[in-house]
């Protein structure tokens, strides 16, 4: 028995471990560090309908412990993606999730019903929660009843299981997460960045030439797991967890309070090699604390979910 | 490619500015114009070009300005710093005609690369001269170890060394056809419409990942197309990028 593995909808993970979509490009620069093929799936950078070019520079600002970003979806364009990007990824063993976003829920369709036909997507997430965008995005990821139409809709044109990526800048993200489950989400993504801004001193602006960008980082580990520990208790679909996972530890964390598998994103920035650490540090950690598989421990840190935040 | 480097030195050399000298686990063949990315501060590496390579020893010069390169310059011998690298493309030394006349252009935390590119030039036999552009007196570094390798010129904003004015008030292109560039981007972009056959110009911008894959660090360039300074450059053509 492989004690990493973990079965989800559409997806067959050798382990738990996956990048996180926007903080590993379409693999061909990791390639160069290590062999894909450890890892248990690769969530790759959002497609939009038309190429983006995303937003002027800087986009990025430091902060403790965490970053900003608004990049602001630059992508070639899901035809892009599918001629110059997907034949790379499908030499690789490992399961390819395609992050889909746009500006209308007929952008979203058009994404998905082209990239879930392909043979290397095995799952979709649908990003209704990246706030470095002008239209679409975060709009479809805050109000409950726009998310579950816009699942609703991308899983009737679907020809692979949607997973629908939550963001935390919302009231209640319990509410968002039920409304997605009812209108058919196959599993959730969660959580996507924190709206955030940093300001230069010297010049009395924001960093960002966006001025807002989304928080990483293991700044915002905590809110995640508190997210992923609510929502997991009052869902039946599965969740892969997210949000400043930069340790083993982490992971655990994430699986404890919930999460079927965990994806790894900022710390992608600072150790080209951490998914591939991790992946092999895990059995080691598990043997310590006494933990057979991997998802024995899932959800055993559940105690009274907060439906009020 | 991520390795620890153990900091045998550090020295203040201008007002703000520090030279880190690290020693490599092994002799490492490195062409100018590369950069590191080092890991301090709170979170992120911090792209740090190289000013010299010599065996299994690599110097670092930057300013200090954010948590990361203030730690930098804290390091004592013996400790050890975590580097990912070399990373990205550089000076193209090796494709320079030896017989060109090369003017090497640096403005104030720009100039450290220069220093290692005119050395590897010079090794060459490449004759070059170097016009270093600084604020002020107090801030000027490495005017002797530049004028050992060529002609060295230094510019400061209010004159209180070498001649008053910027870079380009020195620059005297038709002496020349080669540029190479490295300085902040008003004087990078003021270089890419000096009339010279070829400009190489060392671009700076806020990165992530440093290996191309966050899109942090993006360029446009004339075509209506992009480049990723990290992975790209951080040298390009001058008329290839828009700045």
């Amino acid at each position: 028995m492989n004690r990493l593995a973990v079965t989800l909808p559409g997806l067959n993970l050798k382990n738990p471990i996956m990048p996180a979509s926007g903080c590993f490009g379409f693999g061909e620069e990791f390639a160069k560090f290590y062999d894909l093929s450890v890892l248990g799936g690769i969530m790759i950078k959002a497609a939009t309908g038309e190429e983006r070019y995303g937003n002027p520079t800087p986009r990025v600002a430091e902060s403790g412990m965490g970053m900003l970003n608004a990049i602001g979806l630059q992508n070639p364009g899901v035809e892009g993606i599918i001629e110059t990007k997907l034949p790379f990824l499908g030499q690789f063993d490992t399961e390819i999730i395609a992050n889909v976003a746009g500006s209308t829920p007929e952008e979203y369709e058009a994404v998905t019903r082209l990239i879930s036909q392909n043979p290397v997507i095995k799952a979709i997430e649908l990003n209704i929660s990246c706030p470095n965008v002008k239209s679409g995005g975060l709009q479809f990821g805050t109000d409950p009843k726009m998310a579950a139409e816009l699942t609703r809709r991308v899983k009737a044109v679907s020809d692979k299981p949607v997973y629908v990526k939550l963001s935390p800048n919302v009231t209640s993200i319990v509410e968002m997460a039920q409304a997605v489950e009812q209108a058919g989400a196959d599993g959730l993504t969660m959580i996507n960045t924190l709206v955030g801004m940093r300001i230069d001193v010297r010049t009395g602006q924001p960093i960002l030439a966006n001025r807002i960008g989304g928080l990483s980082g293991p700044a915002i580990k905590p809110v995640a797991i508190r997210m992923i520990h609510d929502v997991a208790q009052v869902v039946e679909i599965p969740i892969i967890g997210m949000g400043g996972v930069m340790e083993v530890d982490d992971v655990l964390e994430m699986i404890y309070a919930g999460a079927s598998a965990v994806a790894v994103g900022t710390a992608n920035f600072v150790n080209p090699f951490i998914c591939q650490e991790l992946i092999a540090a895990l059995p080691k950690r598990m043997d310590e604390l006494g933990i057979e598989h991997i998802l024995d421990i899932r959800g055993n840190a559940y105690g009274a979910a907060l439906h009020r935040a | 490619m991520i390795e620890l480097l153990t900091v045998v030195s550090t020295k203040k050399v201008a007002v703000n500015a520090t030279a880190l000298i690290c020693r490599m686990p092994e002799v490492k063949k490195i062409e100018p114009g590369r950069f590191m990315h080092l890991r301090v501060g709170p979170l992120l590496r911090r792209p740090i070009s190289i000013a010299n390579v010599e065996g299994d020893l690599i110097t670092f010069l930057f300013k200090e300005i954010g948590q990361g390169t203030k730690e930098l310059a804290s390091l004592r011998p013996g400790d050890f710093v975590d580097a990912l690298g070399p990373l990205g493309n550089g000076f193209p030394v090796n494709l320079i005609d030896p017989t060109s006349r090369v003017v090497l252009v640096g403005g104030g935390i720009g100039v450290p690369p220069l220093y290692y590119t005119m050395r590897k030039l010079v090794e060459r036999g490449v004759t070059c001269e170097a016009i270093l552009g600084f604020d002020t007196a107090d801030s000027v570094f490495y005017e002797e170890e530049f004028k050992k390798l060529g002609p060295t010129t230094i510019t400061t904003v209010d004159g209180t060394a070498g001649i008053q004015g910027f870079v380009t008030t020195a620059l005297t292109p038709e002496r020349f056809d080669t540029l190479l560039a490295c300085g902040p981007e008003p004087m990078l972009r003021s270089l890419q419409t000096v009339p010279i056959q070829d400009c190489f110009l060392s671009i700076e911008n806020r990165m992530g990942c440093g290996i191309g894959a966050c899109f942090a660090c993006v360029c446009k360039t004339p075509d209506g197309n992009y480049v990723k300074t990290c992975s790209d450059g951080p040298v390009f053509r001058a008329e290839a990028v828009i700045l």
